[in-house]
């Protein structure tokens, strides 16, 4: 029976909540729930999970663009019913694992997965992003769905993942290596603790929109909004001559980061040469050996040069290169580069140190600043 | 296709999943329209998404519009409204409304359900989808607004299937797979997940909080849902006993005969494996020792940070005595600059009904719909009235695992109560000792 307009509360369901997941869970892995001995990686993208009982299941990992259609899900599903008797997972970074209980099935899945391509030549189903490699970049929706971005999200990251494709399918670095990218401040995708994170970032204070903005805005919330009081009420003319109730800002305290905008519809900033990307590096979640880190900025922008980003992908592989061939094993990008002092990642990188990579945001600012005569020398 | 799109055109060639090529598949299986599907959004918005975005590359600007309030009937979440800058040109995508759907524990799917969610996607949304969004949930990209109830009631009815949070609500939880798969997990992550979501299903949907609240679950300090960076209450799995050792095992990594790290450094040559260098040495707490036949580990320097477990996951496991920690307070930058998870709870048991951890997050609510002013996260709450506030709230003891180092400044708020004879005096009485 169908939704009915006339009468929506009629048999209304709610608050059901999710799936419970032991409905989905393929039957090897549901036999060995919390029983598993070891895993090891096979080869890249292809894990194996050795229960106490002897039972195994190989996974299959391949990765996918986030963004994508049901017809590539049914393509999915598909070979899930082929292969995997109709059960498959995604993981955190946006990867899809297809699970086998047995090792011969493994070479037929993977040859499955790897013939399917797109027009354009692309992989549908690349293996990889397992290990000490480059996985999925995670990401949020950018100029697809946002109205606060400051660069685009799935474009840069199939720029950024051609580039550093062979990393997905291989494990030459020292530790795994997390990107992510976020299109605006919000970081919807906290990028906040990556090893290498993409910052969407404006560039330019709002612009008022005079005509509508004493109809649009709650004048006090923009104003309570922004985190550096660089927005005070001020009169306006609106073009056809009366005054209104607006808001001023004063553009040498404006960090550009979109909150007025976002409570108030008539302060935009989006600007096709302001907007651009930062680079920030260094970050990490896991607590192996080393406490979780937050990132740093180490390019404070490069340019929206759509539709490919080079400025951005040449950076991050010129990051990803110099770590590979410095860092020791198992050591994160951070450890690396705390390891080695920041001084001499910015000489090892070549990347230009500027007065933008210091620190003058508030009380955070003082504990970055250096309080020892110990550092080193730089060319 | 309906739209030239010369600048996306160029991100279909390489090796990377392109969503440019999939989104034009998606668009032709419309216009195809072979099953016969009777569309309730135009056949074409996959085109006009492709068109608007074309136009946005070349003017380097998002043509969404800011704004627009939609939702489900009672649900204060769950569902983004979104419209077009560009409507007369772009009529497909004029309404562009989001659906968040609430996932299920591990992001295990059968294709059963997946068919059955694409099959109501494909009818009444765009057929374009993000599998899945960065706090966990399946987000159904793009529908008019018509369509909201019908979608609503069909996931609910057909599908048994709810949405998930957005606004000020609690945010979908999202949870590491835990013991579903990994050695390593401390937890269900999966159990304790599903039960709280469903515990607090009207916390999710109707917004009551100041802001936004995560609850992130991870079976171990590996955090692979980075839960201890992004999430209000992060609950990490630890253990309280000791690493159990395989001295066989052992013996075999040093030999070997396994892999380290589970073969996840195969991508080059390190040379043989060294376990003074690569375990011993790199232990942080320094409590490993190596006499070339056994290892040994002095377990209550252990900070469990699981490096040399990562490293020989065949000859060293977690403990027995399992539970989890509580982190709080972990956000993105925005506004005050961001904040990983401060150390709340530093080991409590994990077993149904998980009552304790439940009694934990009421009283962590309360505090926050008390004190939080509107738009503060709780990391923003706890900087702004300090974390000894929190614990009073709380009722918890301090402990000195709450904190890296005791202050560095001697500033110290005492209250009345705490100090003998209390704060009231008489100034009259001191002025008999003391002249003006
Ligand atoms: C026309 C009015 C508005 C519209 C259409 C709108 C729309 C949105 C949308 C679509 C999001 C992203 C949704 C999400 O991530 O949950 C969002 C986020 C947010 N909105 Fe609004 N909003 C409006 C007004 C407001 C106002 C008046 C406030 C506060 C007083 C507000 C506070 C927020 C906050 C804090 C977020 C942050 C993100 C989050 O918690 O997810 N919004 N808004
Ligand atoms: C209207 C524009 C926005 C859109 C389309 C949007 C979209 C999203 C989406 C799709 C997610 C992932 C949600 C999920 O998986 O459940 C998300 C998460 C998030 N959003 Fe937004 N959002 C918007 C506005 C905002 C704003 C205004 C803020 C902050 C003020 C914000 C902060 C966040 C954060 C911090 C997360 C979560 C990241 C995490 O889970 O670690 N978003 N948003
Ligand atoms: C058997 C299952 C898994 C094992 C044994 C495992 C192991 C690990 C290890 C050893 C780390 C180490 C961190 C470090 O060296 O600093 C880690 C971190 C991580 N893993 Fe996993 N993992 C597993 C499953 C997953 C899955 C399914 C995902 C999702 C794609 C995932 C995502 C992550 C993430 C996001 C991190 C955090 C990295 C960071 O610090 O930024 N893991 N995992
Ligand atoms: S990071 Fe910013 S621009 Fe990107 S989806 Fe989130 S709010 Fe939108
Ligand atoms: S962009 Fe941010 S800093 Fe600038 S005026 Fe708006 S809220 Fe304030
Ligand atoms: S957080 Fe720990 S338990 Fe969970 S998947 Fe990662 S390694 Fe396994
Ligand atoms: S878990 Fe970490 S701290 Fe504990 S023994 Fe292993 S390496 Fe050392």
């Amino acid at each position: 029976m169908p939704y009915d307009p006339s009468n929506p509360l009629k048999d209304r369901i709610t608050d059901i909540g999710p799936k419970s997941y032991e409905e989905f869970l393929p039957p090897v892995i549901k036999n060995n729930f919390g029983k598993w001995a070891y895993h090891e990686i096979l080869e890249p993208g292809v894990l194996v999970h050795v229960a106490e009982s002897g039972d195994k299941v190989f996974t299959v990992r391949v990765g996918g663009a986030r963004v994508m259609s049901i017809s590539h899900i049914r393509e999915m599903c598909a070979i899930a019913d082929k292969h995997c008797d109709g059960y498959l997972r995604f993981t955190t970074r946006n990867n899809v694992e297809f699970m086998v209980d047995d090792q011969s099935k493994v070479e037929p899945l993977k040859q499955d997965l790897l013939s399917r391509k797109q027009p354009g030549g692309g992989f549908k189903f690349p293996v990889g992003g397992t290990g000490a490699g480059i996985t999925n970049i995670v990401h949020t929706q950018g100029w697809l769905h946002c109205h606060t971005p400051a660069t685009d999200a799935s474009g840069v990251v199939k720029a950024v993942m051609d580039d550093l494709f062979d990393d997905f399918t291989s494990m030459r670095m020292p530790a795994q290596v997390r990107i992510s990218l976020a299109c605006c401040l919000n970081m919807c995708g906290a990028v906040h603790c990556s090893d290498i994170a993409i910052l969407g970032y404006h560039r330019k204070p709002p612009m008022i929109d005079a005509e509508v903005i004493d109809k649009v805005c709650e004048i006090p919330l923009a104003i309570a909004a922004c985190p550096t009081a660089a927005i005070k009420p001020a009169k306006i003319k609106k073009p056809d001559g009366t005054d209104a109730q607006a808001v001023a800002v004063n553009v040498d305290r404006c960090m550009f980061c979109g909150n007025c905008y976002t409570m108030c519809p008539a302060m935009p900033l989006a600007d096709a040469d302001g907007d651009g990307i930062v680079i920030m590096v260094g970050g990490k979640v896991s607590n192996r050996i080393s406490a979780p880190k937050f990132s740093k900025v180490v390019v404070a922008f490069l340019p929206n040069n759509v539709p490919r980003w080079p400025e951005t992908t040449d950076c991050i592989r010129n990051i990803v290169e110099v770590y590979a061939a410095d860092a020791k094993k198992y050591e994160r990008l951070g450890e690396w580069a705390e390891r080695i002092g920041w001084e001499k990642f910015f000489e090892k990188t070549g990347l230009d140190f500027t007065h933008h990579l210091i620190d003058d945001f508030r009380d955070p600012a003082y504990y970055t600043w250096r309080q020892t005569s110990q550092f080193k020398f730089t060319a | 296709m309906k739209h030239k799109t010369p600048l996306l055109d160029q991100l279909e060639s390489g090796p990377w999943p392109s969503f440019v090529s999939d989104i034009k598949r998606e668009a032709e299986s419309r216009a195809k329209n072979e099953k016969g599907v009777d569309f309730q959004i135009p056949a074409d918005v996959c085109d006009d998404i492709l068109g608007v975005l074309e136009l946005t590359y070349v003017h380097k600007r998002t043509h969404w519009k800011h704004g627009g309030i939609v939702g489900v009937f009672g649900y204060g979440g769950g569902v983004i409204g979104r419209y077009c800058d560009q409507p007369e040109m772009f009529p497909g995508v004029a309404h562009f409304h989001t659906i968040r759907v609430n996932q299920p524990g591990g992001k295990y799917y059968s294709t059963e359900y997946l068919e059955k969610i694409c099959d109501l996607w494909e009818r009444r949304g765009s057929g374009i989808t993000n599998m899945h969004g960065s706090t966990g949930d399946i987000i159904l990209l793009g529908t008019h607004t018509p369509q909201l109830e019908e979608v609503f009631w069909e996931l609910t009815h057909d599908i048994g299937q709810d949405l998930g949070g957005s606004g000020s609500n609690l945010r979908t939880t999202s949870d590491c797979l835990g013991k579903s798969r990994c050695e390593y997990a401390c937890y269900d992550t999966q159990a304790l997940c599903f039960d709280l979501t469903n515990e607090y299903q009207d916390y999710l949907h109707r917004p009551a909080f100041p802001y936004k609240f995560k609850f992130k679950f991870d079976g171990c300090p590996n955090c692979c849902v980075a839960s201890i960076a992004r999430s209000d209450m992060s609950f990490i799995g630890t253990w309280k006993d000791n690493i159990r050792i395989d001295q066989k095992a052992v013996a075999a990594y040093v030999a070997g005969e396994l892999k380290p790290n589970a073969g996840a450094h195969s991508g080059r040559d390190w040379g043989a494996f060294d376990i003074q260098k690569e375990v011993i040495d790199l232990c942080p707490t320094n409590c490993m020792a190596w006499d070339g036949k056994q290892l040994e580990i002095f377990n209550p320097e252990c900070t469990r940070c699981m490096h040399c477990i990562n490293v020989m996951p065949r000859a060293l496991r977690i403990g027995e005595d399992t539970g989890l920690s509580i982190l709080v307070g972990a956000k993105a930058p925005i506004l005050d600059g961001a904040q990983m998870g401060s150390l709340l709870v530093p080991f409590i048991k994990a077993e149904p009904p998980y009552t304790e951890i439940k009694e934990l997050i009421e009283k962590l609510w309360d505090y926050w719909m008390e004190e939080g002013k509107n738009r503060e996260r709780l990391g923003e709450l706890i900087k702004r009235k300090g974390f000894q506030k929190l614990l009073e709230a709380m009722e918890l003891k301090p402990l000195p695992q709450m904190v890296k180092e005791p202050r560095t400044n001697p500033y110290i708020f005492w209250k009345a109560e705490e100090v003998e004879g209390g704060f009231d005096r008489d100034i009259k009485e001191y002025r008999k000792y003391h002249q003006r």
